[in-house]
């Protein structure tokens, strides 16, 4: 007869079949039989953190940066609550997360328990599936699965709720043979024919673009190389969502920046006036397309996304290929290379007048803003930053809000997985313990979370997490003293009644930083600014540094609510500005 | 035009409905209509009627049917959607109209009357092939199989001849001929 193993010893066994080794989690009553375990596998490390949301977005910053699930592990009730946000999260932008959860025993579920919750109930929306373990029996096919549905398609978060009695039950365990290609063929809807259908279209094009997305970097390494591949041999610009930034290198000449609400003039007036459009794993999201009855209306549009239920459901498209970005690239290449050899050449004539009207939009230079010499501007403070890790192989994480549209505005990125950020869900606090995240999967790289005071201050209890396991993340604090993008909405929208935007009582960071036994920095004026994050830099601690910016400096270009793309407001430095923003004020 | 505040953009132009019913095997397991359901309300599609239970014990299938309006983006979303879930193994889709396909709804309709009001019932009933499932001295139970627009009909005909009570189903729905739903 083989061996029984509790369920406790069962979750240990799948995790180290799944190759797991780091969990982000937090004790408690609900799972303490597998807390118990912990002791008895020392290839599997625990990081402690200091609220389970935290855990959650650690565990993202931790998948995003390496490619790999990021595992959770939570107790019941308050404990599966709280890390419904990182969830939420994950589940908006795509991350493998699998969380484990410990749930009341069996008897006692459906009798308010002390810290029972639905959680299989509360988490349904925000899991891409979620179990309730009845029976010990299924608990190991169980876990091997949510691995596999949260890593094959388009990954997302799942939940396995166990309750505490069959934490302790006992059943075999076979060992685990993962299938091959789980993750191939299943996904690819595509045929040959789809891809001489884009290369028609291409070729025929004569104000093309790309507008790649999340999908690219979730496609793993190889779909940025063939994206690359792409993009130069075809010669068309190319422009990126928030999510797909280091798929393409933001200081290439073809790269036409971010687009969208605070996207670069140059990308939002290809996007509308293009006549092909070619999207590679993004998803029409309301932030990119504005109005959506007005958005890119010349164009014929392309949509190749792995994920069948986004072709068509904000933007109809007139060509669908459902598959894996890395494949689907991969064949166009290799069907472009076979059947036009001459597809650049050809390609050149045919978009040259094209790149003219790109480099009129271009010389707008939108991103452009006023510097001071007395007080740090936000983008100079970001753009500093880029001078002086870009040698690095730096990972950013953001909080949400302005500092995190100017972070991804004015920090180039040239790799997938540098940059994680909360995109569909925008969730203030991600990014401190997603920097943890980060630092824990590559612990000798430089982790900075480009942050705002008020967002940092919803997870700033992870520091502690950071100095207990000795992680060097730099939290890079663009203080305004204002919830920047909700003071920024009211100014322009609400007659600049900055209703409840402004903080009063911060805490002092630097003393802040000293408390938890990190480094506290403070820069106040431009001058110091470079030796100030220099010092941030060679501090081989967790820093907090304050530093202290312009408090009423607004995020441009921006598109105001409901307006296409080519209707954008410049920031103050362009002589257009005037007229634009006054005829925009009017209508949003 | 009226000032907007709202990060949000303002609704396009509203699509034209129809009504659809989607078929959806699933696994009979725990949850899985609440995932169906809260699919439906989680993304704002209407569900008009609901119709469940297991087919195949064997394999432990149930058949949902769903009757739902919606523009044919949204049906289409809609498929799609019930598509990814986990426990879902084929979505079907519909339309009210079709000809190939025949719908059903069951009604138990409660009439108390003397017996001439209660043969008039009938009467009105006779299209929908009615049975008689209870009768006392004051009272019929009829059971009648009829679109839902027939059904509506009936019960609005049947006010006058003692309807007290209505128990109905959602729809249920079979192709006609030796075909099967693919």
């Amino acid at each position: 007869m083989s061996k029984l193993y509790t369920g406790a010893e069962i979750v240990f066994k799948c995790m180290e079949d799944q190759k797991v080794e780091f969990i982000f989690g937090y004790p408690g009553g609900a799972v303490l039989p597998i807390y118990d375990e912990l002791k008895n596998h020392d290839d599997i490390k625990h990081i402690l953190a200091r609220h389970e949301q935290g855990a959650g977005h650690a565990a993202e910053g931790y998948a995003r940066s390496c490619g790999k699930p990021g595992v959770v592990l939570v107790t019941s009730g308050p404990g599966a609550t709280n890390v419904v946000t990182a969830l939420t999260d994950a589940y908006m932008d795509s991350i493998p997360l699998v969380c484990i959860s410990g749930q009341v025993p069996t008897h006692l579920i459906g009798t308010d328990a002390f810290q029972e919750c639905d959680t299989t109930g509360i988490t349904r929306p925000c899991t891409k599936h979620n179990w309730l373990v009845k029976d010990v029996k299924d608990l190991a096919k169980t876990i091997h699965k949510a691995f596999e549905v949260a890593t094959t398609g388009r990954p997302g978060p799942v939940l396995v709720d166990i309750p505490k009695d069959i934490q302790f039950q006992k059943a075999k365990y076979t060992n685990f043979k993962k299938q091959k290609k789980l993750n191939g063929k299943s996904n690819n809807r595509f045929s040959q024919k789809d891809i001489d259908k884009l290369i028609d279209m291409m070729s025929k094009a004569k104000q093309p673009i790309f507008y790649t997305g999340g999908g690219v970097i979730n496609s793993g390494p190889k779909a940025s190389e063939k994206l690359r591949e792409l993009v130069s041999i075809t010669s068309f610009p190319i422009t990126s969502t928030l999510q797909g930034l280091g798929s393409f290198p933001g200081d290439d000449n073809q790269f036409l920046g971010m687009l969208g609400m605070h996207g670069t003039y140059e990308a939002n007036n290809a996007m509308h006036d293009c006549d092909l459009m070619i999207n590679i794993g993004a998803r029409f999201d309301d932030r990119i397309t504005g109005k959506i009855d007005e958005f890119s209306p010349k164009s014929k549009k392309v949509h190749i996304d792995i994920d069948p239920s986004s072709i068509n459901k904000n933007v109809k498209v007139d060509l669908p290929i459902v598959g894996d970005v890395s494949d689907v690239i991969s064949l166009l290449i290799k069907t472009i290379k076979k059947n036009k050899p001459n597809f650049l050449k050809s390609n050149k004539q045919n978009t040259s007048k094209w790149w003219e009207q790109i480099a009129k939009w271009r010389s707008v230079n939108s991103l452009n803003f006023i510097n001071s010499d007395k007080t740090i501007k936000p983008q100079f403070a970001i753009q500093r930053l880029y001078e002086l890790t870009k040698n690095k192989d730096t990972f950013i994480t953001t909080e949400v809000g302005q500092h995190q549209m100017w972070a991804a505005q004015h920090y180039k990125f040239d790799k997938p997985n540098r940059w994680m950020t909360s995109g569909g869900l925008g969730t203030m606090g991600y990014g401190l313990p997603a920097a943890v995240g980060v630092q824990i999967a590559h612990p000798d790289k430089l982790v900075v979370d480009i942050a705002g005071e008020a967002s940092v201050l919803m997870t700033m209890q992870e520091m502690s997490t950071a100095v207990q396991y000795n992680l060097p993340i730099k939290i890079f604090i663009l203080n305004n003293e204002y919830m920047g993008m909700v003071r920024q909405w009211q100014e322009l929208l609400h007659e600049k009644n900055y209703s409840e935007s402004y903080t009063a009582a911060l805490p002092d960071f630097v003393k802040l930083a000293e408390a938890y036994g990190c480094a506290g920095i403070r820069a106040k004026t431009p001058d110091e600014l470079d030796q100030k994050i220099q010092e941030m830099i060679d501090v081989k601690k967790p820093v907090i540094f304050d530093c202290l910016v312009d408090k009423e400096e607004n995020c441009f270009p921006m598109i105001p609510s409901g307006k296409p793309h080519n209707q954008m407001l410049l920031g103050p430095n362009d002589q257009k500005q005037n007229k634009i923003t006054g005829k925009g004020k009017t209508l949003v | 035009m009226a000032k907007s505040k709202s990060a949000y953009s303002d609704p396009g132009k509203k699509g034209k409905l129809d009504t659809h019913i989607i078929v959806v095997w699933v696994d009979n397991e725990a949850g899985v209509l609440a995932r169906v359901a809260g699919l439906f309300s989680g993304r704002g599609y209407n569900i008009e009627s609901l119709a469940v239970a297991e087919v195949d014990p064997k394999r432990g299938i149930s058949r949902i049917t769903i009757v739902t309006t919606g523009t044919p983006q949204v049906i289409e979303q809609i498929k799609l959607q019930l598509g990814k879930l986990i426990p879902v193994h084929k979505v079907a889709d519909f339309m009210r109209g079709d000809k190939k396909i025949i719908f059903k709804e069951m009604a138990l309709l409660k009439l108390v009357g003397n017996t001439a009001k209660r043969n008039k019932a009938l009467k009105v009933c006779k299209k929908f092939n009615p049975v008689v499932l209870d009768k006392t001295q004051k009272s019929v139970v009829l059971q009648i199989t009829a679109l839902r627009r027939d059904i509506d009909t009936v019960m609005g005909d049947l006010k006058k001849f003692g309807l007290v009570s209505v128990s109905r189903t959602g729809a249920v729905a079979m192709t006609r001929g030796a075909e099967i739903f693919k």
